[in-house]
């Protein structure tokens, strides 16, 4: 959160929500009313930090010292060259510490919690990437940590529940509904509202309640700002294509934001389309969805005839959820972004190639924006184009085992 | 008007309405409307009708599972009003439809508003529903005749207080403590704070939930407040007799011993 450039948009196109969270009629705060105090007092202290020069300066000095910021905006070469058309840049928040963008807004939100005199952070995770990120805040700044996360996410990333508690963080398994990413943000809204004297919940996406979807953006914004920056100093123009995964929508939105005044930049968001295009095979909200209320805000959501919400399926943890955060919906509906969905297989087969070509094994959110750009690159010779290789694919391993398991079977290579 | 005149009644008899709240259509929905005459008979005044949601973030694990089981046996919407109608045509109860918004979005505001008159229900509670985006909804369930009814919380300060009281017509639900829907050992003491605080901001008669679930939490209760609200309590009685022939009985039977404890206790 730089706040070096002035946010802005293109006429008609509003980069700030009104005074109640609504990006158009998105958004808003639908929360019981034992939730809207304490949200109200959250947002309260976040305008006055944002105002705050000493707040910034220490979170700007936490992400330069910490995580690691300004990430690398990398020309990636040889998958140019391969596809034969755009020039594909890579900003690489991969390479932050704790080996995602999850940890931008979790330093925010962390020093913001401390600031609230909270001694209690709360979180939910769906790949765990956030869970990683806020864990490892919290063991920063001493405070007590527990993670809300799925049983179905917990099996399917083992290593990162692992990581948070050598950290020192409570995870506890969720086994209600579908046991992902959205009844561990319901079962971890439980405790909120149980705990609201001492705990702060950390969200980890452009979801929820206002404050968050505003609040969250801002602390991710420093990507777009970055990237923005860097491909004029490597191009001396802008890109003509922004993608990113959204599953709830951070780094997208944090990527997108500072280009929406850029008419001419594409901004192009992935879902994720799992196996199939039927409710419950998919993750994809603005082709199988419908708004409705779901987390505290009102924006696209997959659910059925009768208002319940749906099951999806992602092979990636991290897209697995069933609303899409409300800045998006608004961006789709003004048609400044678009929205397309990359299933499960061509996401997989995205990562090896990005592994195969650049060296880069990313994680499997972000391979489902790197499979859009090679799909449209090869046609669109002359561009520029940026991948927001969101994470890396440390926490995938385990999966890209069980789906390449040619590579996996046993013997020394010189063998074969 | 129902709720109205239930109040009225019960100020002039000095006491509190004992309200209860069950999941419709848990176990099923045919069976719900003699769960509802169960309740009646055990002297249940006034009756939450919750429609079951799939993510229900309020509630703690007792009414989530009925919220599970209501689902797997089929209820939506259209059942709830189903339900209320059958319920209608053998007994005058004053019924309030209690829901998460989403179902009640989807099925369409105005058209919920108009089907919940007609079928005999009296007024609504949406437990996701802040007063900052009720406006419209509001105005449509109003517009059909049907009381709104909202949640105030330990947490509200006096500006919010007044604004749930704008909102609310028939009573205003007080939510006794932080933290989901659910049974516990105390009545915690901000509660006192809370009643003369809504007191304050509103005449209307206040009734308050969140954890009580014994004949003497209920006694203690109705000391304070109009009404007092037994959810989970109920809801848990139904889920150990789910495949008991004696269910209804055992409803009613617990719905004496809180109606028994409520009589003579006034506020």
């Amino acid at each position: 959160m730089t706040g070096t450039e002035k946010p802005g948009a293109p006429a008609g196109v509003a980069a700030q929500p009104d005074a109640g969270g609504h990006f158009g009629p998105y958004g808003g705060r639908f929360v019981p009313e034992t939730l809207m105090a304490p949200i109200e007092a959250l947002e309260a202290a976040y305008l006055e930090a944002k105002a705050d020069p000493a707040f910034q300066a220490e979170l700007d000095d936490l992400l330069t010292h910490y995580a690691g910021r300004p990430t690398p905006l990398y020309y990636a070469r040889r998958l140019s060259e391969s596809l034969g058309g755009a020039k594909i840049y890579l900003k690489r928040e991969d390479l932050l510490h704790t080996g995602a963008h999850k940890i931008n807004n979790c330093l925010g939100q962390v020093l913001l919690a401390r600031r609230m005199g909270k001694t209690r952070v709360i979180a939910e995770t769906g790949a765990g990437q956030h869970g990683v990120a806020t864990a490892t805040v919290c063991a920063l700044f001493g405070m007590e940590c527990v993670v809300y996360m799925g049983e179905e996410d917990m099996r399917r990333q083992r290593l990162n529940v692992f990581r948070m508690r050598l950290l020192g963080a409570r995870v506890c398994g969720v086994a209600s509904g579908s046991r992902t990413l959205k009844d561990a943000i319901s079962e971890a809204m439980r405790d909120w509202v149980t705990n609201i004297s001492t705990t702060h919940y950390l969200l980890g996406s452009a979801l929820g309640s206002h404050p968050y979807p505003m609040m969250v953006r801002d602390f991710h914004r420093v990507i777009g700002v970055e990237a923005r920056r860097q491909i004029l100093e490597a191009e001396d123009r802008l890109p003509d294509a922004i993608y990113a995964c959204v599953g709830g929508g951070s780094n997208a939105i944090g990527i997108f934001h500072p280009f929406l005044e850029d008419t001419a930049v594409k901004l192009i968001g992935i879902e994720a389309g799992g196996q199939g295009a039927n409710l419950g095979e998919h993750a994809a909200r603005f082709s199988g969805g419908s708004p409705g209320v779901l987390h505290g805000a009102f924006s696209y959501l997959l659910q059925n005839d009768d208002g319940q919400i749906s099951l999806t399926h992602s092979v990636s943890a991290g897209l697995d959820y069933a609303m899409i955060g409300p800045e998006h919906a608004y961006l789709h509906d003004q048609h400044r972004a678009e929205y397309t969905s990359i299933g499960d297989e061509e996401a997989l087969e995205a990562a090896r190639r990005l592994a195969r070509t650049e060296g880069i094994i990313p994680a499997l959110e972000s391979s489902h924006a790197v499979a859009e750009a090679i799909r449209r690159a090869p046609r669109a010779k002359g561009e520029i184009h940026i991948v927001n290789l969101s994470g890396r694919g440390d926490k995938d391993i385990d999966i890209y085992r069980e789906n390449f398991v040619e590579l996996d079977a046993q013997g020394p290579d010189y063998a074969h | 008007m129902r709720i109205k005149a239930l109040f009225q009644r019960l100020r002039e008899q000095k006491r509190p309405a004992l309200v209860a709240y069950i999941t419709a259509g848990d176990p099923s929905p045919d069976r719900t409307a003699d769960l509802v005459a169960a309740l009646e008979r055990g002297g249940v005044d006034l009756v939450e009708l919750g429609v079951p949601f799939s993510d229900p973030i309020a509630d703690g694990p007792v009414i989530q599972s009925a919220s599970e089981r209501a689902l797997a046996a089929g209820t939506s919407v259209a059942s709830v009003l189903e339900i209320a109608e059958q319920i209608r045509t053998r007994s005058e109860i004053p019924l309030l439809l209690f829901s998460y918004l989403n179902p009640i979005l989807r099925f369409g505001v105005d058209a919920l508003a108009r089907e919940a008159k007609r079928r005999g229900i009296d007024g609504c509670l949406l437990t996701d529903l802040s007063v900052e985006e009720a406006d419209k909804t509001v105005e449509a369930i109003r517009a059909a005749g049907l009381d709104t009814v909202f949640l105030a919380s330990p947490t509200s300060p006096q500006r919010r207080l007044e604004l749930v009281a704008k909102y609310s017509t028939g009573f205003v639900y007080l939510v006794s403590r932080t933290g989901v829907t659910g049974e516990r050992q105390n009545i915690e003491a901000s509660l006192e704070t809370l009643v003369r605080n809504m007191r304050q901001a509103t005449d209307a008669p206040l009734a308050v939930g969140f954890g009580i679930s014994t004949p003497e939490q209920a006694a203690e209760v109705g000391r304070l407040a109009d009404g007092v609200v037994v959810g989970s309590a109920f809801v848990r009685v139904i889920e150990q007799n789910l495949h008991s022939s004696d269910l209804e009985a055992k409803l009613e039977a617990f719905a004496r011993s809180l109606s028994k404890a409520l009589h003579g206790v006034a506020a």
